[in-house]
């Protein structure tokens, strides 16, 4: 069995090239790689395109939002391209306003469905959300059964940093609770996947394989959160 | 002066919607003032509180000092688990969501229109918006309903013929609770159901853009009890 344990954050990101394009999980703050972005931001790498929910938050926690503040990313696609209220001015937002940054504003549902649609081979589908709204302008229409649909496309990546709560050498993965969120999808829809776990590492064999939320099949590098790293 | 009238307050206006929801509904709050909604609970009712990031069945918002740092609402607060409860991933969570599953959303907007058009995600002159779940859930939850201020800070009407502002989804809109009463979106406009205590259908509709259809069985407004 190959082996995917890394030792450290840094080895783990230490190839990913300038333009690449990366998934960073998370919602509301639970269930971001922040440990990995934190080795991303060290590691410099620039011109990257990100997908995430959001681009970046006002807390002083590492997200892509610290990507984005070090000038590491060009393109961002997100279900959040504003703040949530007007007076939340982040990084993002100034950039964002000044032309520094280019992003696209997707519903999240269809961020989701974009994801889970490369991760399983599907070329484009047709959803109801945004129909009739600025957002569906442009795109191809579609009536089916009497109901309108726009057409989207998937969206890969090369890299997808994730969060786990546990997994086995091999790779399988299990997330606690809300921290699921985008966890699975993005990890299966990147072409590389490195993975952060919170509790622990254990020996192949020991997780129930009915309770294997991403199988290790999705995951080329693990890497255990040391005692002194970022765990919320 | 109408401006200083006592108007409804927050909790009122989304007790007022939870009073709406169904025995066995499949509810989904927005984040900010709707999350209200799930401070009042009927126990002859059993409501199933779904949250976007893929939470099915969440209790109440976790006392102080039990909050479960994994287990957070759509609005990011810490949430009680409870019995039932279950756990998807984002594109699961949306596949509910677009499968017609949700009986209710409940969300907040800057404008709503007597077409049951809402405008929550975009303001002018701001490069990109705050979609979030909301442009899903408002083009496949069954029905939509939308807490928000009669008037804008300045006093401008948010109840509109039709929306300025980018919306987030057309004619979807089918309940509107303001601090100036309940409103039902009809295929005539916004009909007025409930007033605020102390305000007449009158000055209601002055501060309204939108005609108001102003019913025989207008009732004052409900609150809990």
């Amino acid at each position: 069995m190959k082996n995917k344990i890394y030792q450290s954050f840094d080895e783990a990101v230490a190839d990913v090239a300038d333009g690449s394009a990366f998934m960073a999980p998370g919602f509301s703050g639970v269930g971001v790689p922040r440990n990995l972005l934190a080795a991303l931001n060290r590691q410099g790498a620039k011109n990257l395109t990100g997908i995430s929910n959001n681009c970046g938050t006002l807390d002083e926690k590492i997200d892509v939002g610290t990507l984005i503040a070090a000038h590491q990313v060009k393109k961002m696609y997100a279900a959040f391209t504003s703040p949530t209220h007007p007076s939340q001015i982040s990084p993002f937002v100034q950039m964002y306003n000044d032309g520094e940054i280019d992003a696209e504003t997707v519903p999240q549902g269809t961020l989701a469905e974009r994801l889970r649609a490369a991760a399983s081979g599907i070329g484009a589908f047709f959803t109801p959300a945004s129909v009739g709204t600025e957002l569906a302008e442009g795109k191809e229409h579609r009536e089916i059964n009497g109901r309108t649909y726009v057409l989207e496309f998937p969206l890969h990546a090369d890299y997808a940093f994730i969060r786990a709560f546990r997994a086995d050498t091999f790779g399988n993965l299990q997330f606690r609770l809300s921290q699921r969120n985008f966890n699975p999808i993005m990890a299966m829809a990147a072409r590389v996947t490195i993975v952060e776990v919170e509790d622990e590492i254990v020996p192949v064999g020991e997780l129930d394989p009915d309770k294997i939320h991403v199988p290790g099949v999705y995951v080329n590098r693990l890497v255990k959160i040391p005692p002194d790293g970022i765990f919320d | 002066m109408t401006e200083e009238k006592p108007k409804l307050q927050r909790q009122a206006m989304c007790d007022r919607l939870a009073m709406e929801f169904q025995d066995d509904w499949i509810v989904n709050l927005g984040v900010g003032m709707p999350t209200l909604c799930s401070n009042y609970v009927d126990p002859t009712k059993d409501l199933i509180f779904h949250s976007e990031n893929g939470v099915i069945g969440y209790g109440p918002l976790a006392p102080a000092g039990e909050e479960d740092r994994h287990l957070v609402n759509a609005g990011g607060q810490n949430v009680v688990p409870i019995p039932g409860m279950a756990i998807v991933h984002h594109a699961d969570s949306f596949a509910l969501i677009r499968g017609g599953m949700v009986d209710v959303t409940v969300m907040g907007a800057y404008e709503v229109a007597e077409n049951g058009d809402f405008a929550n995600w975009r303001i002018p002159n701001r490069k990109g918006g705050g979609i979030g779940g909301a442009m899903d859930l408002a083009a496949c939850a069954k029905q939509v309903f939308i807490a928000l201020e009669h008037t804008t800070r300045d006093g401008k009407p948010r109840m509109l013929k039709r929306c300025a502002l980018p919306i987030t989804a057309p004619g979807v809109v089918t309940l509107v609770a303001t601090d100036l009463g309940l409103f039902k979106v009809t295929p005539q406009g916004f009909e007025l159901r409930e007033h605020a205590p102390g305000w007449t259908p009158e000055e209601i509709q002055e501060l309204t853009e939108a005609t108001l259809v102003i019913p025989p069985d207008l009732k004052e407004f409900r609150f809990r009890d």
